[in-house]
């Protein structure tokens, strides 16, 4: 079992990092009161842009490449971001509708894109990152094996921006306006705070967050862009639900979500796991979340302001 | 004398009305103005455009004799304006700290300095007597919490003018005494007030002046000393107001409602109302008279079917009506008018006509054949309008949103009254009323009775009991205390019981 265990673990958390950080970008984006369905074309955004990056850079400068692709994804991701953005906030557009042409728009575009400069559609990259072990703290007992070795540096990355996030949006004057406006935009208007240039801000943080995550996946575990991020949008969207819009509630949801999926994937080659049919497997987080939905929808944490277009005039 | 505002010959149109038509206003340094007029005179527009929330479309406001432009709410908090606004400004799932010091934040590092601004918030508490717990979260504290609040939202900013719109209406009795004595200490410490109120009582109480205003123009501007509440009245109606209304003693007939053994859970389970029998028979009025909070709430929603009751008997014409839903309630004669008027009454974004149908759209002749008549919605509209003088400036088709607060109270009032109900419940249904509207919904009220309705009157206002009821019945503790009739009673005894204490009950 143990060793199952540590087997399956470094999978499970290369999974989780990309949902783990699209997801903290949602919230960035929701906490400020706008709806942000469109994760899923942001993260493609972010994919396209990562590969195409690398690929271009990595014979000139390897090893540096990937780091160049990440950020320019980031950018990318926000840049995107400012679409929705625009349509939410300036132009009062439904917000459900706008992240759902964001969806669509990104996977169009870059697919367009990516056939006409590679002609396949596919963009590879030839090298990803390379798993390495923390010096001295892969040495501790158990969690040394566990947590310590065989890590991605995006990995690392990532935690130290959940804490960060963390951080900025409870302790600083930033954070405390962004939950206002999406509690109570007409208070935090008549506070002197500008919702509009928060709201925005917000959403461009979620954009780069997403693209992110997206460019993760390129330099983890895929290595490969095609036009699709496979639903791990929405399941980060489902994670922030999931984790009540909350951040140590979104690292556990996304965990659960990446453990779960993970061993789905592998179910085969465990003894213990192939006997219970794959579709059981791959629907269970899915079944748990909306379990947990209904659940928890009594006592909903969403922010109060949540998809409502920020009125003036409305009193 | 010196004013610190002066707002002169100021004027604003909304489509279909002109909201303040040449009106001056002049307020003197440590004094308390008071602003009164009838529903929709304009007062609340006047105010939002001192605070910049609107700009007048013509005329001047002077700061200290200096002439000022308010843009926006930014600048009047910047040039010591305050306001407290009808329906307050306050992030529910913060702490009161964080909602005081939301926009003008004070920083050490990147950290917001959270606990400086407590003690701050502590040390202007204690000054001006608002016993406020900093760290308290505002959802879990009360109304009158929850304006003080906001008063000390003002006095952080350093507000040297504070405006009050209908400060009062929210609050229960002993929440008005208390912001009295608030009041009475900003003056003490040098701020000028001016305060909108429909409640002759608390200008006398506090005001030094008092502007009177006029369906959007000035009638004048008179020391409050010198004059009396009926002058005051009379000068913002424009007629004499009666504040008698002239009750006929009347037989009550067969009961209409009965309430039998009624216990009914608040919320988070605690009882809310225990083991409650009532009575209220055709032709008369029964007012239910209580501190705020001792279970008129459940009893309420438990008539209504809002809330489930856990035991007991809700007969309405002798039929139990414990398990019906709502609209079979409604549909068996029963009208309700809630005193959450946002939350319960009225669907703010729906034009006024819609909002006058929501309970009877789907019978003729609203509807037919499934359709909408809205030639018949419109008729309706105009003529409920009419009759309760519900002022809107596009009429029938105006947003409901867009109606002066009085008026979107008018227009439940009217909705639950024109449906001519066996059974009315009305909960605070002056609440936020100017005089003349308060005398009419009261003749409304008898005649209902007169006409062998019943009535079931919840308020918090004693004198509003005492004048219109037939029968009282105090509550304390979600427990009938006793029944006495008004004719009988006096506000002393009625008090009294309020807290408990029982006399020999009546039939
Ligand atoms: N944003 C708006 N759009 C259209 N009409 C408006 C708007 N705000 C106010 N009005 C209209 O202007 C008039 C004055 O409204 P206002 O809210 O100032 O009245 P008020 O004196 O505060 O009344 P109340 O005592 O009932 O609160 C009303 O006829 C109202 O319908
Ligand atoms: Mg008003």
């Amino acid at each position: 079992m143990w060793s199952l265990i540590t087997q399956i673990f470094p999978y499970a958390v290369a999974f989780t990092i990309p949902l783990l950080i699209t997801s903290l970008g949602g919230l960035f984006s929701e906490r400020s009161g706008i709806v942000n369905i469109g994760l899923e074309g942001l993260m493609i955004i972010g994919m396209f842009t990562g590969a195409l990056t690398i690929s271009v850079l990595e014979i000139a400068m390897p090893g540096a490449a990937i780091w160049v692709g990440l950020l320019a994804a980031f950018i990318a991701g926000a840049l995107f971001a400012m679409l929705h953005a625009f349509a939410c906030i300036t132009l009062n557009a439904n917000q459900v509708i706008s992240g759902i042409a964001v969806n669509m728009v990104a996977g169009a575009l870059t697919t367009y894109l990516a056939r006409n400069i590679t002609g396949s559609g596919n963009i590879l990259i030839i090298h990803g990152l390379v798993r390495k072990d923390v010096p001295v703290l892969s040495a501790l007992p158990v969690i040394g094996r566990l947590v310590f070795t065989q890590t991605y540096a995006t990995t690392w990355l990532v935690l130290f921006l959940v804490v960060l996030s963390t951080f900025t949006l409870y302790k600083t004057k930033f954070g405390l306006r962004l939950r206002a406006c999406g509690e109570h935009p007409h208070a935090a208007d008549s506070a002197g705070i500008n919702v509009h240039l928060v709201r925005y801000l917000a959403v461009m943080i979620s954009g780069a967050f997403a693209g992110l995550g997206g460019a993760t996946v390129i330099v983890t575990y895929s290595g490969e862009f095609n036009g699709t991020a496979a639903g791990l949008g929405f399941l980060a969207l489902a994670a922030l639900i999931f984790g009540q819009w909350k951040p140590l509630g979104i690292l556990g949801a996304t965990f659960f979500f990446g453990f779960a999926s993970t061993v789905a994937n592998v179910s085969q080659a465990i003894p213990a796991l192939a006997k219970i049919s794959g579709i059981y497997l791959k629907t269970f987080p899915y079944i748990v979340t909306l379990i947990a939905l209904v659940l928890s929808s009594k006592s909903s944490q969403a922010p109060k302001a949540l998809g409502e277009p920020y009125d003036k005039g409305k009193r | 004398m010196e004013y610190v505002i002066e707002m002169l010959n100021i004027r604003k149109e909304f489509p279909g009305v002109v909201a303040c038509d040449d009106i001056t206003l002049q307020l003197r340094k440590g004094e308390i103005l008071a602003l009164l007029g009838e529903n929709g005179a304009g007062k609340s527009t006047l105010m939002s455009i001192l605070f910049g929330l609107y700009q007048p479309d013509s005329g001047v406001i002077r700061l200290k004799g200096k002439e000022v432009r308010i843009s926006n709410p930014n600048v009047a908090n910047a040039l010591g304006i305050g306001m407290v606004h009808q329906h307050f400004k306050l992030v529910h799932n913060f702490t009161i700290t964080e909602n005081i010091i939301l926009g003008s934040e004070t920083t050490r590092g990147l950290v917001v300095d959270t606990r400086s601004a407590a003690r701050r918030i502590r040390e202007l508490s204690a000054r001006y007597g608002l016993n406020v717990d900093p760290d308290a979260r505002v959802a879990d504290v009360s109304v009158g919490m929850q304006q003080r609040v906001e008063i000390l939202k003002m006095l952080y900013r350093d507000a040297e003018i504070l405006i009050f719109d209908e400060p009062t209406a929210v609050l229960t009795p002993q929440e008005v005494q208390e912001l009295m004595k608030i009041l009475r200490g900003l003056i003490y410490e040098g701020k000028s007030v001016i305060l909108i109120t429909h409640k002759l009582k608390e200008i006398k109480a506090v005001a030094d002046r008092c502007t009177v205003i006029r369906r959007g123009r000035l009638i004048a501007t008179v020391d409050v000393e010198t004059t009396s509440g009926e002058k005051l009245a009379e000068m913002m109606v424009g007629r004499k107001v009666t504040f008698q209304v002239d009750k006929k003693a009347k037989k009550p007939g067969e009961a209409i409602l009965e309430l039998d053994n009624l216990s009914v859970r608040g919320p988070g389970g605690v009882a809310g109302l225990k083991n409650f029998t009532l009575e209220v028979r055709c032709g008369e009025i029964v007012g239910i008279a209580g501190v705020d909070g001792n279970g008129q709430k459940e009893l309420v929603e438990a008539v209504i079917g809002l809330r489930k009751a856990d035991s007991g008997r809700i007969l309405l014409k002798g039929n139990d009506v414990k398990d019906l839903p709502v609209r079979g309630r409604i549909a068996r004669g029963m009208a309700f008018i809630p005193d959450d008027r946002h939350k319960y009454g009225l669907i703010l974004d729906y034009s006024l006509e819609y909002n006058l149908i929501l309970k009877d759209y789907y019978r003729t002749p609203f509807s037919r054949k499934g359709l909408l008549d809205h030639k018949a919605i419109r008729r309706h509209a105009v003529r409920v309008i009419e009759e309760f003088d519900v002022r809107a400036g596009q009429g029938a088709a105006a947003t409901v949103r867009s109606l002066s607060g009085g008026n979107q109270q008018k227009t439940i009032v009217g909705r639950e009254i024109d449906a001519n109900p066996d059974l009315l419940i009305a909960v605070q249904p002056t609440r936020g009323l100017d005089v003349g509207a308060i005398e009419y919904i009261h003749r409304r009220l008898l005649e209902q009775r007169d006409n062998g309705k019943a009535v079931l009157l919840i308020s918090l206002e004693l004198d509003e009991i005492l004048k219109i009821s037939d029968r009282i019945a105090v509550i304390n503790n979600g427990e009938l205390v006793g029944v006495v009739r008004a004719a009988e009673t006096d506000e002393n005894e009625v008090g009294l019981m309020m807290t408990g204490i029982k006399r020999g009950a009546v039939s």
